[in-house]
Formats: structure tokens, C-alpha cells, sequence
């Protein structure tokens, strides 16, 4: 941390790309799936709510120690193991030299409950069964000791730190939506200004919980019923949770011209900000507002956006988007389901993956607000707006 | 005074207001006298029934309350608290209008059981399962308790209260995250983001399930009686640490903005270090080596040598493992040098404040330097042999302070050091 602040801002590269989501694991997976148009709903397991539910992965591949694997909950084995498929993807993985001085920012989440635990307290205290001393006694003799670890949102960081051995500094931001974005704005202003040279960063999210289904309830946010792609829910407006793990290796030029890596791209700027949502057409005015800070050449391109279907923040969205008609939209809500804190990580591995192969991939939307983009990208914009907070943007450009 | 650039010419990061929450009381005049005066905070706890627990004290902010009670409600009050104080003080920008960003540490948000049981009890059966909750919770009736129960939540609210810019950053490091919101802070000052930095810690947490969930781990002590005498840091017989609410605030600023509108200085971040432990999930790694690393890599972040340190305020939680290891870590690092640096434990009075402990005793460790006074650590009758630290047990020691390292060591492997002085370095 010692660069004076009147140095040019260093380039910073992605140089290591992680998922796995309800389309699978791996870059090549993923590319498949997107070009083959595939979904992957589930709307029987929590009808009539529709997830999209994690494809089958070996956990084994990416946290070999099955005692590690125990500790976790579903939430820190998806994003352990996609940590480590960014790792692998970097060509990092058991450099002890770098990996122990690489940062770490993680978006997170966290509290899965025990629902067992929960419904027999709830219906036992629904009976009248409760003395004063009913919920301690309960919670201490029904809850497993380690599950509080597995429930803690600091703890995936900690656990890819164990697993993967990265032990730079390491933070965790919370916030839903918006917490990926800032991880990925800290992270960039961090290397640019040699404050880091190179840093893991990114998100993990279990949409097969109840529990997680009823928070959002109470706001009204799930898709029931029918599965629509996300342009077409203004009838039925909600998001389907989904379950995706997704890191990103950034890395300096210079660190990694130095070993010998390739870029999938740069990440030239992120920005973001938190509009108070007080009015109509205040997210509308706030994605306006970040525009102009991106530096986008031109008036056509390529746009990733992780809008989902929940209202008012989606048809805000696309009235934004309807003011730049020159720019192909592809919604990651509709082939990953609202993925939370891993939805900005996702949209940013998916321009870097994009650019990296020379093309954005298809639309996949009969309302046809989407469409063909033919060519090789040199751009594209990544967009996220939380559901109820929270606007962000990224600029994503090709390494000629 | 002296050039706007540290060493390494970076900004120099000054402190120009502080705020403060504990069992103690409310403000940094009450905290501070009762701090030095070495008394406790720690009481039975009396906010929910303690029957079936094996620990029943905690260090709870009960003059402040909130409804409909939570402790994500609790949380963002004592967090609202301290902020006006430090932004009282710092006198900066307008109301509701702080020129810079928010940078919050916060404990996990989640549902909590008030509201868990008033739903079970909404669904009109007693025999039932979450898809039964499912079908009940929408509608809009319990609107209010998704915002409440967002990990935004809290941010939110303080973001619009005062009027910070941009998008805010909640985090969490564990028992670090007080010390993480100062470092991130710092560093957004140090490359240029911004000139004015608003760093808050904040945590309301003690509820059923979270002191179950300690209790769990054995991480809490279970010397119930009488509670003031349970937090022992550095002494043979301790056994854990007590679990409590808090919440600090600084405004942080470049020293040149600071002095460029008048500010009164209160003192220097004058560097912070961060190192992670991959060796276990609440345990330290056996050879010390991440302590002993960010310590050194905070000394060399500020530029000062181990002997330059007056005093050094512990993490000391009081748990079996941590004290040993904090004092086997801080031997190799100030080696000769350490039977001269008091080391005191603020948790042996406002116990362990979790998300907020690195931040209050951050601004406990600025009051030593402007009182130049240390605080106690309390309850010290029975020496740990094996702990060579002079801990200033007991009474608080007047002392020429002019740098003082604070640490926080949390689960996780979440290590974090900073280094405050008076004048910059």
C-alpha cells in the first residue's frame, strides 16, 4: 500500500473466471448453455414458487476434504467451489506465493436456518408450549454447534481462505444486489491505485431455501405459477430464485504480464450509487445519471444487465434501456433466476467470457426486446439495480 | 503542522469527530469516565428470560430501546447514535448532507424469532411446515419486515439520515469489522475517492439465538455470578467472553481538507494491516505467523518501528485460546520492547462488541491518546503465569501516549490491526 496517489491508474485485467449456476460448471458449460438457450426451472419442489436450482456438481472437485465439505452449508459449498474454478481458471491455484498475498472481496449473504429446528419451535409455541424458558432450551439442544459457521456471512470468505489458501486481506460486504457491485468497484480502485495487485472477488447464493422464499414473500417479490423469461412478466411480475456461485480473478497488467497470464478482459470502471426510491422513475433517473460515468464509446453496443422481473425496479429498467436502443440486451434473470448478491459477478464474468470468445451470446426472449447482435464485441456494459436498493454499471473491454 | 503527505505520500488520514455506544453509556464523556474509572457494563441479562442457558450475562445497550423490538432496530439505533455524536463534533458539510461515503460495519442481518413466532402463530394451525409460512407471508401485511430484515437495512437508513454519497458498503469481518470500516475508509482517502470518510460499527445483537450460538462454539464464559467479574482478560481463571452491544462512528478526512476548512484534529490513523488466517474456522493458526503478520504489516503501513508503540490496545476477548495466543504473537513482534508497552483489554468492561468492537476501541484508543490516560484492564486478581503483559490491571495508569496499536482478531481468520497517534507520523 505504498503507491503515492499522483501515479496513472494501473490497467486491470480478468484473468480468471469462476461459475457454476442451474447451467452448470465451467466456462465452456456455460458458453454451451447460453448459445443452446437453455433454462433450467424447477416448479414443483417449491410450487407454485419456481427456483432455478443448482446443476449437479462433486463438491469433492473444488473442497477435496469431506470434513471441510461438513462445515458448510449449500450457500459456502457453491461459492467455495466456484472460488476455486476462478483459481483454476487464473492459473493460480497452489501458488502459495501468490495466492498468500492475494485480497479477497466477498458479496454475501448468509443464514440458512436449520428449517427443522425453526418449524418444530413455531408449532410447538403455536401449541402454547411456551414457558419463558421454551426457545433457549430448544435452540440449545436442537441446533448443531458448528451450524452458526456455516450460517455466518463472513465465514465464506474464510472458508475459500482454509480450502484455497487465500490470505491476503479479506473483506465481506453485505447489501443484496448492491454489495457485489461495490465489491467489484473496491476491488478495481484498489489495484488501479496499487493498492492490491491482484484480488478474488465475487458471490454465492442458494435460491432453494424456504426461508428465503418467505422474506421475499413478504415484500411480494416471487414469481409464481408459470415461468416466464424476464421481459415478459409484466403480468405476473416476480423474480425465481436462483442458485449460482461466481468469482472473478482482477488482476493488474503489470502482475500479470509478469507471470505469464492471459487476460479474458479488462474491467476499465464500475460505478454505482443508492438512489432513495421515493418517487416513480427514481431508478430510471439514477441508471441516467451513472451512464455518462461508464465512458461508453458510442451509441450502440452490448448490454448484460441483471434485471429479474420484480417490480417497479425492471419496468424502470427498461425504460433506461429503451433510451439506448442502439445497445443488444441479454437479461441474466431469465437463464439464471435472480442469483442476489452473485447476479453482478455473473454479468461481469459473462462480458469478459463473451469478449473472450468473440461474440455476444444469443437473446433468449419471445418478446423480442432482445436481439441479434452480430460481430465481435469490443464493449459491454454490465447492469445491476437490487430489487429494492441499490443501481451499479460496469465497463467490460477486450484486450486487443 | 506538517506536509498533507505521509512517508509514503499518500494523504494523511485525520480523525475530526468520534461517537459512542456501550453498556456504559451513551457518549464519550460517560464512556470514558466510567472506562477509566474501571467500571463495568456487564449485567444479568434481563431483556428475555435466561432460564436453559449456561451464560447469562451479556454487556446489553439497555437505556435504548426500540419498537417493534429487534435487534436489527437496536443495531441501527446505537449506530444512529454514535454517528451524531461524530458528526457533531466534526462539524462537517450540512445536515443530512456528509460530503463523502458511508462505510458500515454491521452484524448479519436475518429474520428474527419475535417475528418468527408472530407468523407461526398467524397461520391459525398448530401443525404446520414453511409452506404453510409461505402461503401467509405476502400480500403486503408483513411489507415491513422485508426491508427490516434486508442486510441493507441498516446502511440504508443511515445513508439517508445523513446524507452520505454514493452507494454505502456494509461488511463484515467478525470481530474485526469495526477495524475493517476505519481501513477501508482510510484507503478511499489514500487513493483520492474522497476527502471526508464516515466509518461507523455497530452491533445490537444480543437475542436467544445469538448467545446460543456463542454458547455452542464454548466461546462464551460461563461465570455467571457475579456478572461484572466474568470478563477476565489475561488472568488464569478466564474462561470466554461476555457477549455485547455497542456501536462507534468516526469521520475520518484527509489532513488537508480538514485543516483546509478548520477542523480541530483528534488524531492520525496512521496506519492499518490486515492478514488472514487460513488454519481454522475459529482458531488461530498454532505458530502465530497471520497475527504476527499483520501486526507487522500495520507497524510498516504507518512506518514506525515496534519500540515506537506506547501502548497497545488488545483484542483480548478473554477466551482461553486468544489471550495465549495474543501474547505469544505480540512477544515475537515487539520482542525486548514489550515489558515497556502497557497492554490493556477494554472487553474486560464493555465485553466483546462483535461487529463493533474494533471501532469502539478505536475510539477508546484516541481518548487515551487526548487523556493520555489507559484504561484498566478489570477483574485481573489471578495472573496468567504464562501472560507477561503488563495489563494495567485494575486501575487505570496515567502514561506519555503518543502511538497506540489496537487489534482485532475474529472467526475466520479475520485479522486487523490499526495505529493511532495523536500527530501525524
Amino acid at each position: 500500500m505504498t503507491e503515492p496517489k499522483s501515479s496513472p491508474a494501473k490497467e486491470v485485467w480478468i484473468t480468471g473466471i469462476g461459475i457454476v449456476s442451474s447451467l452448470g460448471e465451467g466456462l465452456d458449460a456455460h458458453w454451451n448453455a447460453l448459445n443452446e438457450k437453455k433454462i433450467n426451472v424447477d416448479d414443483k419442489r417449491f410450487a407454485p414458487y419456481i427456483v432455478h436450482p443448482l446443476a449437479p456438481v462433486t463438491f469433492d472437485a473444488q473442497i477435496p476434504k469431506k470434513g471441510d465439505q461438513r462445515q458448510m452449508e449449500a450457500w459456502q459449498r457453491i461459492g467455495t467451489y466456484a472460488a476455486g474454478l476462478a483459481l483454476d481458471s487464473a492459473g493460480v491455484k497452489g501458488d502459495k506465493e501468490i495466492l498468500g498475498r492475494m485480497d479477497m472481496i466477498v458479496a454475501a449473504g448468509g443464514g440458512e436456518r436449520d428449517l427443522a429446528v425453526d418449524v418444530a419451535i413455531m408449532t410447538a409455541d403455536a401449541k402454547g408450549n411456551s414457558s419463558p424458558a421454551f426457545l433457549n432450551e430448544r435452540l440449545m439442544n436442537d441446533l448443531r454447534p458448528t451450524l452458526f459457521l456455516a450460517q455466518l456471512s463472513n465465514l465464506l470468505a474464510g472458508n475459500i481462505a482454509i480450502v484455497h489458501g487465500v490470505c491476503g486481506t479479506s473483506r465481506t460486504f453485505m447489501g443484496e444486489e448492491a454489495a457485489s457491485i461495490d465489491a467489484a468497484r473496491v476491488a478495481l480502485a484498489r489495484i488501479e491505485a496499487g493498492q492490491s495487485e491482484i484480488a478474488l472477488v465475487g458471490a454465492a447464493h442458494n435460491g432453494e431455501r424456504s426461508d428465503l422464499l418467505v422474506l421475499y414473500e413478504f415484500g411480494d417479490f416471487n414469481l409464481t405459477e408459470k415461468f416466464t423469461p424476464v421481459w415478459q412478466r409484466e403480468d405476473n411480475s416476480g423474480f425465481a430464485l436462483g442458485s449460482a456461485g461466481c468469482f472473478l480473478v482482477l488482476e493488474s497488467r503489470e502482475h500479470a504480464e509478469a507471470r505469464g497470464a492471459k487476460p479474458y478482459a479488462k474491467l476499465t470502471k464500475v460505478v454505482a450509487d443508492l438512489a432513495q426510491r421515493k418517487q416513480p422513475g427514481a431508478v430510471t433517473k439514477s441508471l441516467e445519471a451513472l451512464w455518462p460515468k461508464l465512458g461508453v464509446t458510442g451509441d450502440a453496443g452490448n448490454l448484460i444487465t441483471g434485471a429479474t422481473g420484480a417490480e417497479p425496479v425492471t419496468s424502470e429498467e427498461k425504460a433506461f434501456l429503451r433510451q439506448h436502443p442502439g445497445f443488444a440486451v441479454r437479461a441474466t434473470g431469465t437463464m439464471f433466476g435472480h442469483t442476489l448478491e452473485t447476479q453482478f459477478p455473473l454479468g461481469l464474468a459473462l462480458a469478459a467470457l463473451s469478449l473472450s470468445r468473440g461474440a455476444l451470446f444469443p437473446p433468449n426472449d419471445p418478446s423480442a426486446f432482445e436481439v441479434e447482435k452480430a460481430g465481435s464485441p469490443d464493449q459491454i456494459v454490465v447492469v445491476g439495480a437490487g430489487h429494492w436498493q441499490g443501481e451499479g454499471m460496469a465497463l467490460v473491454e477486450a484486450v486487443k | 503542522m506538517s506536509a498533507p503527505s505521509d512517508k509514503f505520500g499518500r494523504p494523511i488520514v485525520v480523525v475530526t469527530g468520534m461517537g459512542v455506544v456501550t453498556s456504559l453509556g451513551a457518549g464519550k464523556e460517560d464512556n470514558w469516565r466510567k472506562l477509566t474509572a474501571g467500571e463495568s457494563g456487564i449485567k444479568t441479562v434481563t431483556r428475555f428470560p435466561v432460564e436453559g442457558l449456561k451464560s447469562t450475562m451479556a454487556g446489553t445497550v439497555d437505556f435504548v430501546t426500540v419498537d417493534p423490538v429487534t435487534s436489527t432496530g437496536l443495531t441501527e439505533r446505537l449506530a444512529e447514535m454514535a454517528t451524531e455524536e461524530a458528526l457533531g463534533q466534526a462539524a462537517i458539510g450540512a445536515k443530512a448532507d456528509f460530503p463523502g461515503p458511508l462505510f458500515l460495519a454491521v452484524a448479519p442481518v436475518e429474520v428474527e424469532w419475535p417475528q418468527r413466532l408472530e407468523l407461526g402463530r398467524a397461520i391459525g394451525k398448530t401443525e404446520f411446515d414453511y409452506g404453510d409460512m409461505l402461503r401467509i407471508s405476502g400480500g403486503g401485511q408483513y411489507a415491513k419486515y422485508h426491508r427490516r430484515f434486508m442486510f441493507g437495512s441498516v446502511a440504508s437508513h443511515l445513508a439517508e439520515t445523513f446524507g452520505t454519497k454514493g452507494s454505502p458498503i456494509s461488511l463484515s469481518t467478525a470481530c474485526a469489522s469495526g477495524a475493517t470500516a476505519i481501513q477501508l475508509g482510510v484507503e478511499a482517502i489514500r487513493r483520492g475517492d474522497a476527502d471526508a470518510a464516515l466509518c461507523v460499527a455497530t452491533d445490537g445483537s444480543v437475542n436467544p439465538e445469538a448467545l446460543v450460538r456463542f454458547s455452542l462454539l464454548s466461546a462464551l464464559s460461563t461465570q455467571n455470578d457475579p456478572p461484572q467479574a466474568a470478563s477476565k482478560p489475561f488472568s488464569k481463571n478466564r474462561d470466554g467472553f461476555v457477549m455485547a452491544e455497542g456501536a462507534g462512528a468516526m469521520v475520518l478526512e484527509s489532513y488537508e481538507s480538514a485543516i483546509a476548512r478548520g477542523a480541530r484534529i483528534l488524531g492520525v490513523v496512521a496506519g492499518c494491516g490486515e492478514l488472514t488466517d487460513s488454519f481454522h474456522r475459529t482458531r488461530s493458526s498454532p505458530d502465530g505467523k497471520p497475527i504476527i503478520g499483520c501486526m507487522r504489516k500495520t507497524l510498516a503501513d504507518a512506518g514506525l518501528e515496534p519500540e515506537q508503540i506506547d501502548h497497545i490496545n488488545a483484542h483480548g476477548t478473554a477466551t482461553p485460546e486468544n489471550d495465549k495466543m495474543e501474547y505469544n504473537t505480540t512477544a515475537v513482534v515487539f520482542g525486548e520492547h514489550l515489558p515497556k508497552i502497557p497492554v490493556s483489554s477494554n472487553k474486560s468492561m464493555v465485553g466483546h462488541t462483535i461487529s463493533a468492537a474494533g471501532a469502539v476501541e478505536a475510539v477508546f484508543s484516541l481518548l487515551t491518546l487526548e487523556h493520555q490516560r489507559i484504561p484498566p484492564t478489570i477483574n485481573y486478581e489471578i495472573p496468567d503465569p504464562a501472560i507477561l503483559f503488563d495489563v494495567v490491571g485494575n486501575k487505570s495508569r496515567d502514561a506519555r501516549v503518543t502511538a497506540v496499536m489496537s487489534n482485532s482478531f475474529g472467526f475466520g481468520g479475520q485479522n486487523a490491526s490499526l495505529i493511532l497517534t495523536r500527530e501525524p507520523v
